[in-house]
């Protein structure tokens, strides 16, 4: 394009060597020399780049290169399918729904009434040990934590401390930015407003005796979030900083009250508070509630016997057609069971090496008649 | 034109202005022109001149302050933007907003800012060289200090007295009132104009052609009143009042035209009419053209397409989310987010505001950065086909020329060629062959021979370049010469060459310059028998003259040769000069009138590098007496045809005396032709001794055997137009002093005008006879022109003459009654005989036309040639095959059956008339008037399709344009015209493609045209290789980019389903709108500049594979669905390989999406890579950097800002993946699992049922020497059992398909002719 316009503008300027009849006279040689080299000023340049000639390589997917190719990739992910099958199949999983649908179903009766803090609890029996370390969480089906509208309700700058958006939230987290007298919310907006409130102790009942089992909350949350993300703002005691602010409306308790027992596990970096506010990918989800502590007889894990948790049941699923649970489970190297991605290696390398001998076959079809 | 209402607006805006026009309505339509000088002292006031444009010249759009809004303003003229600021727009409107509104922008703003900075920059280089131009000096007459000063171009004013030196450019353009040349003339060069390289005389304007001293601006006191300005660069007319009252007319020979270049006039003064943008040159001035390629327009198709597919997946969405609010009732889940005044929304208003927010999301469905793309893209491709060396013709420095830049796709779609034959096929270079005079044929054998000699040489040249040797410089004519030469002027470019090329391409080289002055053209052997009869005739004369006969006595065909040849010399526009200098006029000055036969003389102009043989230069440009123009007035005819003129007629017996210089000097006198027939035949009387040694405005002088050098009075010239086909002079006969009209012109108009045969039995027989060896000529391929001449006697001149001379100072309608009074003129003519002329092919032309056709093209060639001549070029170009049937549509009878149709076709055909299946069409212009009526233009096209070939003779410019529409428009076919003359200029701007070539016949088919060639047989490449590449290329990268944005959006639509068909991403929003813009832009804009589908060099040996881009293989309307289930089926891949691997974890969000964003990069990546035909560096480097531009860009910005990218926020999600095994798990398998189908289908296709072009790629990969045997066994067209044993299977595919197709171009053409 640029060359045309050129092209263009240049017809009417006069190249330097046209000089007048006056200087004709006499020819010097640095004249003749600037003429010879613009002579051929509109010569292309012999470069590889612009003849297009660069070294290249060009792949030709011919039978020779594809079906070894095939073999090889093939038999490669049936290795690692293999593997990763294996893998999963030794790591141990134990699910309880506690919803509390069913007639039959422990928490029933609390899934029915509008009771805060009802109080259920669900047994279990492990037969082996429940090898650690083993990881508590809670699951929801059915709840859309990737909701848009959902997801955009918060307030980022509040969340990390910033005192100017106490007072006021920022208007994505409306309508839960101000309650009815006009007073900011906070934390703000509706993923805050909606977090899981129901509580889990669990206890093991050897030869008659009730054991508590031995949770631990800490660094549940990522470390990025409890030590970067989320901040309290920098004022003691804490309680202060929230003054003139009401509590989200479905909260039981302020942000600053959320763990009595801990202080600095309070107001934004509350690890349940963290593991809520990093939202779910999927309407079936699970999140990390405790950790079993492995210390004395949870050293390597659950031992078997039977256990109860006991459940604070307030969270209200029914209205959505959700279901509440508990999972126990421990990981591999790989994350938690899932037996997925070693079936998908397994077909995808048998599909390479299917396809890699019907083509082989199709190959010596056509090939050799026309060889003869 | 539209300057016109521009300056009337301009006019009236300004109160005097108005006044002004209230007293001279005339005004409107002309301008006048004062003398600045009598104004100055009111500093522009009262200036008449004021209104009119200065000088200054300034082709930017912009300026620092308009660049801005109007720069916005035309890129919003594109749809695609306005879409995109729409949506842009669109997010900051909370209610539906899915992005950060500014974030939003990005793309748009991008996209419009990088279009703004290409112009920004192209307006730069313009403001730059418009500064240059401005800055140029020139002399300006002023009045304070009664002298010429320099000023800058941008200075000059309309009304100012310039004066130009010799080699300088005109700043504007100007009437010329004085110049330095004895003869009152002036030569200019219009190269830059419109090309032509030979140089125009210019003449005083008449009433300051008697001026003996010096121009003195002071003493002007003439109005001058003329056009409006116009484009028109032939068209000038007005005239100047003097104060005297007297008018005198202006014609275009008046006006020295901006951007022209003086020669060989050292000093030239003349006043500014038109400055700056009003001058022709900046009038003709247009910008690069813009066309919509094929491609282009299917595209759209498909963007079209992809707009519905949003909207409905919108639409689904929408509904889907309308549902999945509806399930919920009025329960509303604690996940429900009311609206902000805290109301329930409806199921249906939700609805209807996601379907708002998810034509945000899907936004990039339809490709923002394709235009972008594409244009960079094309502007690479434009790049490359300038930079090829193989495109590159060295003998004139000049290589392709890309005018149009978005049609380079095109050229690898052609399926119709439409080329102009003169100056297309053939070089355009006329050379003598044969003549006939008064029926007596000369066929000039020595002539042949030496042609054919000629040709010999070139091949043994050329082989011993092929050995290597360099041979010693022979380039005799310009060598020597060349140290002094350098300098003088571009002409003197032949010196570099070193005589290690073959004789004719230096022969092409310098006839560049000097206009068609080849030893070829030049050295004409005569032939004996001829050559003594000119001896003969012109002792015989000399005798009579000597002792005062008659010349009337002369036996008549003696009479007939020495016309014949003085019609030969004197009958046309040639202008000599010399070699020496080779722009500066060779004048001959006649010592004085009463000397007009003796006392010739040459005078050179005061050059200090005139080698000056001669004793007898006058020293003084004053002391000659005045010549006598043409005749202009009735009494100028009185005066000079008054009983005095025996005197100065008076047979005084010639001197000899000049004559030895002369002869030393003749070989180096060189004639610069407008046409190169003109040259061609005065070179050829020049053979014959009778050379034209001068040309002035008023008279010509020739030389003569034993007569010496006449003087023959030139009264008119009536130019050659093309719709009279002939032209004439008229002069007065120094012999006979008989007033005589020469007339040179096609045989079909000039047979017609003969006297009839009546008159004598003798002409009877001539005219008989002269047709007869007309039609062999033309058998033989010649171009014939006939002479004849004609005796005026002095009342009928003097009748003739009123009528001409009304016509010549008519201001309206000038042009008509000119052709008119040439009509009258030419009539009852006296036929004299006819020449042959040879044009000879170009270089390679057989080659390009066998291999163009074996790609697939259909070639016509529409010629305004004759039939016969027309059919035998063709017959030598292979563009017919003697084993051809010929189909020749003639008509004569206007009233009847449209065609009559004749079947000459050869012996063998008509022995086995059904086997016939190659027939070759041939028409001329009167049939295809017929041929182009709507009533039988589809039977007209049924043959025409049914041959293999198809020539169109003697047909107009309109007919050549009028087959062109109709061809593309009723086949719906691709079609390229190709020409090199301005007759072909309709045509090409007609055709899809109009291509120019860029030789003799100057610019005019190179400014109409969307590419200019060097020479024809560039065409091969350009359409074989770089057509068959932009196309590919072209037609994969925008395949490609709908798959790439259909993919990508697809992931985020199938997630709708899993987030209650909310509007919501897992793709983080920052990489959602980058993703396009920068992860995935570089690779493709490298695969779509470099890739190779095939080699040049196969795709020149095997032009079949042209077909491939002609049927649209690349990118057919189903491969745009294809493309989009395989783009569907990606997606599902990389969206639930991960949905399943992390299903029931307590994965996050963008800790899940941001795997699926990697690795949907992954699969485009590789995806490009399977489509990737070769690998260079750059394809590897843009990959990598494509990756690594990713991870760096997800590292930053997830590392940087905790609480900022509201409302995503995906804080130190990357680093945590890239710790996860399962990250790197998933990114194995996915891109591979995605790829499968597509690289089995390619492997299969690659082996089992390979596409030709896949075939040619296979051939690139074989060692040289098999490729060769390859080839060279497809070429002869040897059956299969000769095959050789090939190393793979598919060479054996190719080798059957190769075989297959050649037997379907054999086949093709089947007879359906039905009237």
């Amino acid at each position: 394009m640029f060359r045309v316009s050129v092209l263009q503008t240049t017809d009417v300027i006069p190249s330097k060597e046209k000089s007048r009849c006056g200087r004709v006279g006499g020819v010097s040689r640095s004249e003749k020399m600037v003429k010879q080299e613009s002579e051929s000023a509109n010569r292309p340049d012999n470069t590889a780049f612009t003849q297009q000639r660069l070294p290249a390589w060009q792949p030709i997917l011919s039978a020779g290169i594809v079906i070894p190719g095939f073999v090889l990739i093939g038999l490669a992910f049936i290795g690692i399918g293999v593997a990763l099958l294996v893998t999963s199949r030794s790591i141990q999983v134990l699910e309880l729904d506690y919803t509390g649908d069913g007639n039959g179903s422990p928490c029933s009766s609390c899934s029915q009434s509008t009771t805060v803090n009802c109080k259920c609890s669900l047994n279990f029996t492990l037969d082996t040990l429940f090898q650690g370390p083993v990881f508590f969480y809670y699951g929801l089906s059915n709840y859309f934590q990737n909701y848009r509208r959902y997801g955009a309700s918060k307030d980022d700058n509040q969340l990390y401390g910033d005192l100017s958006y106490f007072t006021s939230p920022s208007s994505s987290c409306s309508p839960y930015d101000y309650d009815g007298s006009k007073n900011p919310i906070v934390p703000c907006g509706s993923i805050a407003n909606s977090m899981f409130n129901d509580t889990f102790t669990l206890t093991r009942t050897v030869s008659g005796k009730t054991d508590s089992v031995p949770l631990d909350g800490k660094g549940i949350a990522w470390w990025t979030d409890y030590n970067v993300k989320y901040r309290n703002p920098s004022v003691t005691p804490l309680k202060n900083a929230f003054n003139g602010t009401v509590k989200p409306i479905d909260w039981a308790k302020p942000a600053y009250e959320l763990d009595t027992s801990d202080a600095s596990n309070n107001g934004f970096v509350n690890q349940d508070f963290l593991v809520w506010m990093r939202r779910a990918a999927l309407p079936n989800f699970r999140k990390l509630y405790r950790r079993i502590d492995a210390s004395g007889d949870y050293q390597n894990g659950l031992p078997a016997g039977n256990y109860t948790i006991d459940i604070t049941y307030n969270y209200p699923v029914r209205v959505f057609n959700g279901a509440k649970k508990v999972v126990f489970s421990n990981v591999s190297w790989m994350g938690g069971k899932n037996e997925f991605l070693g079936i998908a290696y397994l077909v995808i390398g048998s599909l390479c090496v299917v396809m890699s001998v019907v083509m082989l076959i199709v190959y010596a079809k056509f090939k050799f008649p026309d060889e003869e | 034109m539209a300057r016109h209402s521009e300056e009337d607006a301009g006019m009236a805006k300004a109160p005097p202005a108005a006044r002004q026009r209230k007293k001279k309505p005339k005004e409107n339509k002309t301008r006048t022109v004062h003398a600045n000088i009598l104004h100055d002292c009111a500093k522009g006031e009262e200036n008449p001149n004021r209104h009119y444009a200065n000088n200054k010249i300034k082709t930017t759009k912009y300026t620092v302050l308009s660049f801005l809004p109007k720069n916005l303003f035309e890129q919003f003229h594109r749809f695609a933007n306005v879409y995109f600021v729409f949506i842009a727009l669109l997010n900051f409107v909370p209610v539906v907003n899915a992005f950060q509104p500014e974030l939003a922008l990005a793309p748009v703003v991008f996209i419009l800012s990088v279009t703004a900075i290409k112009d920004l920059w192209e307006d730069y280089r313009r403001h730059r060289s418009d500064k240059e131009i401005n800055h140029m000096d020139c002399l300006v007459y002023s009045r304070a200090e009664r002298r010429y000063v320099e000023k800058y171009w941008k200075e000059v004013r309309v009304g100012d007295f310039i004066r130009l030196r010799c080699n300088e450019l005109l700043p504007a353009d100007v009437l010329l009132l004085s110049s330095s040349d004895p003869d009152r003339l002036c030569h200019i060069e219009t190269a830059t104009l419109d090309g032509e390289t030979n140089l125009k005389q210019r003449q005083v304007v008449r009433s300051f052609y008697d001026l003996d001293c010096e121009f003195d601006p002071l003493k002007y006191n003439s109005i001058i009143e003329c056009e409006k300005p116009n484009n028109d660069l032939n068209r000038f007319r007005g005239y100047i009042i003097h104060r005297s009252g007297r008018r005198d007319a202006l014609y275009k020979e008046n006006l020295l035209l901006r951007g022209c270049t003086i020669r060989n006039t050292e000093e030239a003064v003349g006043i500014v009419i038109y400055a700056g943008h009003e001058t022709k040159a900046m009038l003709n001035n247009n910008g690069p053209r813009y066309k919509r390629s094929k491609l282009e327009r299917q595209m759209n198709v498909d963007v079209f397409w992809c707009v519905i597919i949003l909207l409905v997946m919108c639409l689904f969405a929408a509904v889907g989310h309308g549902l999945w609010m509806f399930q919920y009732g009025d329960n509303r889940p604690v996940f429900d987010v009311l609206s902000p005044e805290g109301t329930n929304l409806s199921p249906i208003m939700s609805a209807i505001y996601l379907f708002l927010t998810m034509i945000i999301v899907f936004q990039v469905l339809i490709p923002i950065s394709l235009f972008v793309s594409i244009e960079i893209v094309k502007i690479c491709q434009v790049y490359f086909i300038h930079q090829d060396m193989d495109l590159y013709d060295e003998e004139t420095d000049s290589h392709l020329q890309c005018r149009a830049l978005n049609i380079t796709e095109d050229l690898g779609q052609m399926q119709y060629i439409f080329s102009d034959k003169t100056g297309t096929l053939t070089e355009n270079k006329m050379v003598f062959r044969r003549c006939t005079v008064a029926g007596v044929e000369y066929s000039h054998d020595a002539n042949a021979r030496r042609l054919a000699m000629y040709q010999e040489m070139d091949s043994e040249e050329e082989e011993c370049m092929s050995h290597g040797g360099t041979l010693p410089r022979r380039d005799s004519v310009t060598s020597h010469q060349s140290a002094r030469v350098v300098l003088r002027s571009q002409s003197t470019k032949s010196h570099r060459r070193t005589g290690s090329r073959a004789e004719a391409k230096r022969a092409s080289i310098l006839s560049k310059h000097t206009a068609f002055s080849s030893p070829m053209e030049k050295d004409i052997t005569p032939d004996p028998k001829l050559l003594d009869k000119v001896n003969d005739c012109s002792s015989q004369m000399d005798f009579m003259r000597f002792h005062s006969q008659p010349m009337s006595q002369l036996p008549s065909d003696l009479s007939d040769i020495i016309d014949f040849f003085i019609a030969l010399t004197i009958c046309n526009t040639v202008v000599v000069s010399s070699p020496n200098q080779p722009r500066h006029k060779v004048t001959l000055t006649c010592s004085g009138q009463k000397h007009q036969f003796g006392q010739t003389s040459v005078r050179s102009k005061r050059d200090h590098l005139w080698t000056g043989l001669h004793n007898d230069v006058l020293p003084q440009l004053h002391s000659r007496l005045p010549l006598k123009s043409p005749v202009k007035t009735i009494e100028d005819f009185i005066k000079r045809f008054t009983p005095s003129l025996e005197q100065v007629f008076s047979p005084i017996p010639p001197s000899y005396d000049g004559k030895a210089s002369w002869n030393l000097e003749e070989g180096e006198l060189r004639y610069e032709a407008e046409s190169p027939d003109e040259a061609a035949l005065v070179y050829a009387a020049r053979a014959y001794k009778c050379s034209l040694v001068g040309r002035l405005p008023d008279q010509v002088i020739v030389e003569l055997p034993h007569l010496g050098k006449l003087s023959f009075e030139l009264l008119h010239t009536l130019g050659f137009d093309s719709t009279r086909k002939r032209m004439s002079v008229v002069v007065r006969h120094p012999l006979t002093d008989q007033i005589t009209v020469y007339t040179k012109g096609a045989d079909s108009v000039i047979m017609d005008l003969i006297k009839p045969p009546d008159t004598g039995k003798r002409q009877k027989k001539i005219v008989c006879r002269t047709q007869h060896y007309l039609n062999l000529y033309a058998a033989d391929g010649l171009r014939t022109l006939c002479i004849a001449k004609k005796i005026l006697s002095k009342e009928e001149y003097a009748c003739w003459l009123q009528r001409h001379l009304a016509a010549e100072t008519a201001i309206q309608g000038r042009e008509e009654l000119l052709f008119e009074s040439a009509l009258r003129l030419e009539t009852n003519l006296h036929l004299l005989g006819a020449t042959g002329i040879e044009d000879r092919l170009q270089d390679g032309v057989p080659e390009t036309i066998a291999s163009l056709r074996k790609a697939g093209l259909q070639i016509w060639v529409l010629t305004g040639d004759k039939q016969e001549t027309a059919v035998n070029i063709a017959y030598a170009c292979k563009l017919l095959d003697p084993e051809e049937e010929l189909l020749t549509l003639n008509t004569f009878n206007t009233n009847f059956s449209p065609f009559d149709i004749y079947s000459s076709s050869s012996p063998s055909s008509q022995s086995t008339p059904f086997l016939v299946h190659r027939l070759g069409l041939v028409i001329d212009g009167r049939t295809l008037a017929y041929a182009l009526d709507k009533s039988l233009e589809d039977k007209f096209l049924a043959v025409a399709r049914s041959c293999r070939s198809v020539l169109c003779c003697r047909s107009t410019p309109l007919q050549k344009s009028m087959v062109v529409k109709l061809v593309r428009n009723k086949l719906k076919v691709m079609t390229l015209a190709i020409g090199d003359g301005a007759n072909d200029v309709s045509m090409i701007q007609v055709a899809d493609v109009g291509v120019g070539i860029s030789g003799q016949e100057g610019m005019q088919a190179v400014m109409a045209s969307d590419f200019a060639l060097p020479r024809f047989r560039y065409l091969q490449k350009l359409l074989l290789v770089h057509g068959h590449w932009c196309y590919s290329r072209l037609a994969n990268m925008i395949l490609y980019f709908f798959y790439k944005n259909a993919m990508f959006v697809a992931l985020i639509f199938w997630y709708q389903f899993y987030c209650g068909f909310s509007g919501s991403a897992m793709i983080d929003q920052w990489y959602l709108i980058f993703f396009n813009l920068m992860f995935s832009a570089f690779p493709q804009l490298i695969t779509g500049t470099l890739d190779k589908d095939v080699s040049a060099e196969t795709l020149q040996q095997l032009p079949q594979l042209y077909v491939n881009g002609q049927n649209s293989e690349e990118y057919k309307p189903y491969m745009f669905w294809m493309n989009m289930i395989d783009a569907f089926y990606q997606s599902l891949v990389c969206f639930f390989i991960p949905y399943f691997a992390y299903a029931d974890s307590d994965v996050d969000l963008f800790t899940w999406g941001t795997p699926i964003t990697t690795l949907a990069l992954f699969t485009i990546l590789l995806h490009l890579g399977t489509e990737t035909k070769t690998w260079t560096w750059m394809n590897w480097m843009s990959i990598a950097f494509s990756i690594a531009l990713f991870f760096t860009v997800a590292l930053c910005y997830n590392a940087s800002c905790p609480a900022c990218y509201s409302p995503s926020n995906p804080y130190w999600t990357m680093q945590r993946l890239l710790q996860e095994p399962l990250f790197y798990l998933l990114c194995f398998i996915t891109p591979i699992a995605a790829l499968l189908p597509r690289f089995f289908y390619r492997a299969c296709q690659g082996t089992l049922f390979p596409s030709p072009v896949q075939l040619g790629r296979q051939l690139d990969k074989l060692p040289a020497d098999i490729r060769r045997n390859i080839l060279s066994l497809s070429r002869v067209k040897v059956g299969s059992p000769l095959c050789p044993k090939l190393p793979f299977l598919s060479l054996a595919k190719l080798w059957s398909w190769l075989d297959a197709h050649f037997l379907l171009v054999a086949g093709s053409g089947n007879i359906e002719v039905c009237f």
